[in-house]
């Protein structure tokens, strides 16, 4: 498979602090690459370090097996990008808009190539009124028009669904769907929303603090064996003292907001659950979560690991 | 680079604010005109009040006369309009959010932004051939033509009929050179800033500073005085006068002091230059953040 | 006889276009001066009207005019007008046309003969004016006048408002109507000085020769290259 983004060490040193941290990734041709951290943990800076917009500090890009400092213009003629908000001219309208990045971008579009793209997005219909007049979801399909106009190979597409309802949530996920399935585009997808990702991304990067935490494909990050369970019962003391005393005390793991939290493989949770019946344990809720969502909140919300239960 | 350029024109003349430019310009004019048609002997006539010994006989409110005045109201006035434009040249782009997406796309950042000077100058080139028409033409259509009666402050110029536009021309070439300078303070400006109010306010200042530095007559600031763009802004006045001989007769077709117009040229296209490199440096190097 | 000195002076300045003063203690009365002031004025009266082309030059420190042609009208009594082709002229005041005026006002004067001087190898009588009206604005003339042709070779006037003037005429082969081939027009040329933002120029200017406008005598000089006479001017120009 051939790599499309390789980035190697890459770092962003403002003043005193670092945007991005030694950073390394790979994304492949036809991945949905999810690029996953809470807001300020260095997605932007990545991409825009991607897109020449931002000089790195250290570290080596290469796109398309091409050095990106020697290569510069190839490479961006073959990328797409929408970068945090999709803005564009607000006194010109869509077709305009659309017509200019065209040429922008190194393509010359004929009117109706040019029209056939809006509609592909829905705008057809406003195609020659102003943009000032969009709402946030029209202006983000003017932005994916925008970013496609070109037949690009690498789609970029920053947190695409900050500020839209979710219809047009809906809408980009299903569009990211048809880009890679039936266009077989590559796409760079930066999102804080793991669960967005989640049914979109085929592999997944979590950086935090401009740091890498975690990388893999999503079958492998969503292993079924690192299902986390959480317990709320009547008498939760009750029932921790119980499992401690069983074959179940291994897969307990630290509390939660009050509930038990244990970490078993997904096929044993009707056992479990059997278990916990036949010993009177009243449960009140029981509730599976990946441990990569668990990790991923527990990193992107700040929270504190819990300590571990204790009464 | 011809492409960038023709987008960049074509961005500049899709916007609204580019023609209140033209239109305040037309406006001020069109009233000045009106001013100067309906009292402008009474004007005239306190003009010679000062001549005091001396008659003078003619039609001394013609249209080269009224452009002549008309000019120097402008070159308060258009240089902030140049600046409007200028100073959003790269700014106005960072706070629209557009900045971020134009310089992802496969040209290099040295060529979008002489482009976007380019599209500047030429914006500026054709707002002077606005003012020339409504300043120039539109008065000796009104006022019809004559000679050139100009009162400097130690000396009186009358140039012949004959020989005034030539001298127009050429000053209107060299008030060209001095709005690029203008464009330039405010295109230098714009590369720091997330949006024009600052660049064009800021360019603004520069302007009035500078000349205020220059009209003040002490020593400390007569010394800077001579690198000061806003001081060579006006030599195209030097266009409006003449050589005498040794009889004190005016000679057709000479400029008093060519030397002075050539060494205030070379300034100002030192300052373009400087503040253009300047430009394409801090804009290499910067990190887009908008 | 009070009707014959206003007829008399009447015809002096017609003549002349300009004013004449003088103190009068130091002169005498010459009937002989007023006789020849009406020779000179009976010559000239033969002149209804002219039209006259010339090229007219400004020497003034402080004035910087190209050499342009002009043309001059003449009708009797008093009408005066220099034109430039539309363009524009500048001429010292009571100087060419605005005397014209100035002498219809006042016209009480009294003819003293000064004796005699030598202008252009040419033997002049001298006759000194001046006005009896004390509000006058001419104080003293001073006319040199060729006894023999009847020219006036040169006059002096000193007025209150605008300095003295001296006027130098040369004659050619008009003199026969007493009209100069060439006039000069030589005067102290006030300073001038324009007080700053009039013209709108807000910037200091350098002037461009300071030498050569410290030099205060200014000088105006009209070629007469053709005469067109008695052939009727009309009114119009003169508005």
């Amino acid at each position: 498979m051939q790599s499309i983004v390789e980035v190697k060490n890459l770092s962003k040193h403002y003043k005193n602090i670092s945007a991005v941290d030694k950073l390394s990734f790979t994304v492949y041709e036809g991945d949905v690459y999810g690029f996953l951290g809470q807001n300020g943990a260095g997605k932007s800076t990545t991409i825009r370090m991607l897109l020449t917009l931002i000089q790195p500090t250290e570290g080596s890009i290469n796109l398309f097996g091409l050095k990106l400092n020697a290569y510069r213009k190839e490479i961006l003629q073959s990328i797409g990008a929408i970068i945090e908000k999709p803005d564009v001219y607000k006194y010109l309208s869509a077709y305009n808009n659309l017509k200019l990045f065209a040429r922008m971008s190194g393509a010359h579009r004929t009117e109706k190539e040019l029209l056939q793209q809006l509609d592909m997005v829905g705008l057809k219909e406003r195609a020659h009124d102003k943009v000032h007049t969009f709402s946030q979801g029209m202006k983000q399909r003017l932005g994916i028009a925008i970013a496609l106009i070109h037949n690009p190979r690498l789609i970029i597409l920053d947190e695409p669904t900050n500020g839209l309802d979710p219809q047009g949530i809906a809408d980009i996920r299903n569009l990211i769907l048809h880009l890679s399935r039936e266009m077989k585009k590559t796409l760079l997808v930066s999102s804080h929303l793991l669960n967005e990702m989640e049914q979109v991304a085929t592999r997944l990067l979590i950086i935090d603090k401009g740091k890498k935490l975690v990388e893999g494909t999503t079958a492998e990050l969503f292993d079924p064996s690192q299902i986390l369970i959480e317990l709320e019962t009547l008498n939760n003391a009750e029932a921790f003292k119980l499992i401690t005393n069983s074959n179940w005390q291994s897969a307990l793991q630290p509390k939660r907001n009050n509930s038990l939290v244990l970490k078993i493989h997904r096929n044993i949770i009707p056992d479990f659950h059997v278990w916990l019946v036949q010993h009177n344990i009243k449960i009140l809720s029981l509730q599976s979560r990946h441990s990569l969502e668990d990790y991923f909140l527990q990193v992107t919300s700040g929270e504190q690991h819990v300590a571990a239960f204790a009464n | 680079m011809w492409q960038l350029l023709q987008i960049e024109l074509y961005k500049i003349f899709r916007r609204p604010r580019t023609y209140i430019a033209f239109g305040a310009t037309a406006a001020l004019i069109t009233l000045m005109q009106f001013g100067l048609k309906v009292d402008g002997q009474e004007y005239a006539d306190f003009m010679l009040q000062s001549l005091g010994s001396f008659d003078v006989q003619g039609k001394l409110l013609n249209g080269y006369m009224v452009c002549y005045i008309l000019l120097q109201l402008l070159l308060v006035h258009v240089p902030l309009l140049v600046t409007l434009i200028a100073a959003d040249m790269i700014s106005g782009e960072a706070n629209l959010g557009t900045l971020r997406l134009l310089l992802s796309k496969p040209y290099s950042r040295t060529s979008i932004i002489l482009a976007k000077f380019f599209a500047t100058c030429i914006y500026t080139l054709l707002l002077l051939i606005w003012v020339a028409i409504l300043a120039l033409f539109v008065s000796i259509f009104v006022f019809g033509t004559g000679d050139l009666f100009l009162m400097k402050t130690e000396y009186i110029v009358l140039i012949k009929q004959n020989d005034v536009f030539w001298r127009y021309c050429c000053a209107f070439g060299f008030a060209f050179v001095a709005l690029i300078t203008v464009a330039s303070v405010g295109f230098f400006l714009s590369a720091f800033a997330e949006n024009s109010i600052g660049p064009i306010v800021a360019t603004m200042s520069i302007i009035i500073l500078f000349t205020v530095l220059g009209t003040l007559n002490l020593p400390v600031f007569q010394t800077i005085n001579p690198y000061l763009f806003t001081t060579h802004m006006v030599i195209w006045k030097e266009f409006f006068d003449e050589k005498v001989n040794v009889n004190n007769e005016a000679i057709a077709g000479s400029i008093q002091d060519m030397p002075q117009i050539i060494h205030s040229l070379i300034i100002l296209s030192i300052y373009i230059i400087g503040l253009i490199t300047a430009t394409v440096w801090v804009m290499r190097k910067k990190d887009i953040l908008s | 006889m009070r009707e014959f000195e206003k007829l008399k002076m009447k015809y002096i300045l017609k003549a002349l276009f300009l004013l004449f003063t003088i103190h009068f203690s130091l002169f005498t009365f010459s009937q002989d001066a007023t006789e020849l002031v009406n020779k000179v004025k009976d010559k000239l009266d033969k002149v209804n009207d002219y039209t006259a082309t010339g090229i007219l030059r400004t020497d003034v420190a402080f004035i910087k005019a190209p050499v342009s042609k002009v043309i001059v009208y003449y009708k009797k009594p008093d009408h005066f007008r220099l034109q430039k082709n539309g363009g524009i002229s500048i001429l010292p005041k009571g100087g060419v046309s605005v005397n014209m005026r100035t002498v219809i006002s006042t016209n009480n004067f009294t003819a003293l003969d000064a004796g005699d001087a030598v202008i252009n190898n040419v033997k002049t009588k001298v006759i000194k004016l001046l006005p009896n009206d004390e509000n006058s604005d001419v104080v003293l003339s001073t006319l040199y006048i060729d006894e023999a042709n009847l020219l006036i070779l040169k006059a002096i006037t000193t007025t209150r408002e605008n300095g003295t003037y001296e006027i130098t005429m040369h004659y050619g082969k008009y003199s026969e109507y007493g009209l100069p081939g060439k006039v000069v027009f030589s005067f102290d040329a006030k300073n001038y000085k324009l007080p700053k933002g009039i013209t709108l120029d807000f910037d200091e200017e350098k002037p461009a020769d300071m030498e050569r406008l410290k030099n205060k005598k200014g000088k105006v000089e009209i070629d007469y290259s053709s005469y067109i006479i008695n052939k009727g001017v009309d009114d119009s120009v003169f508005k």
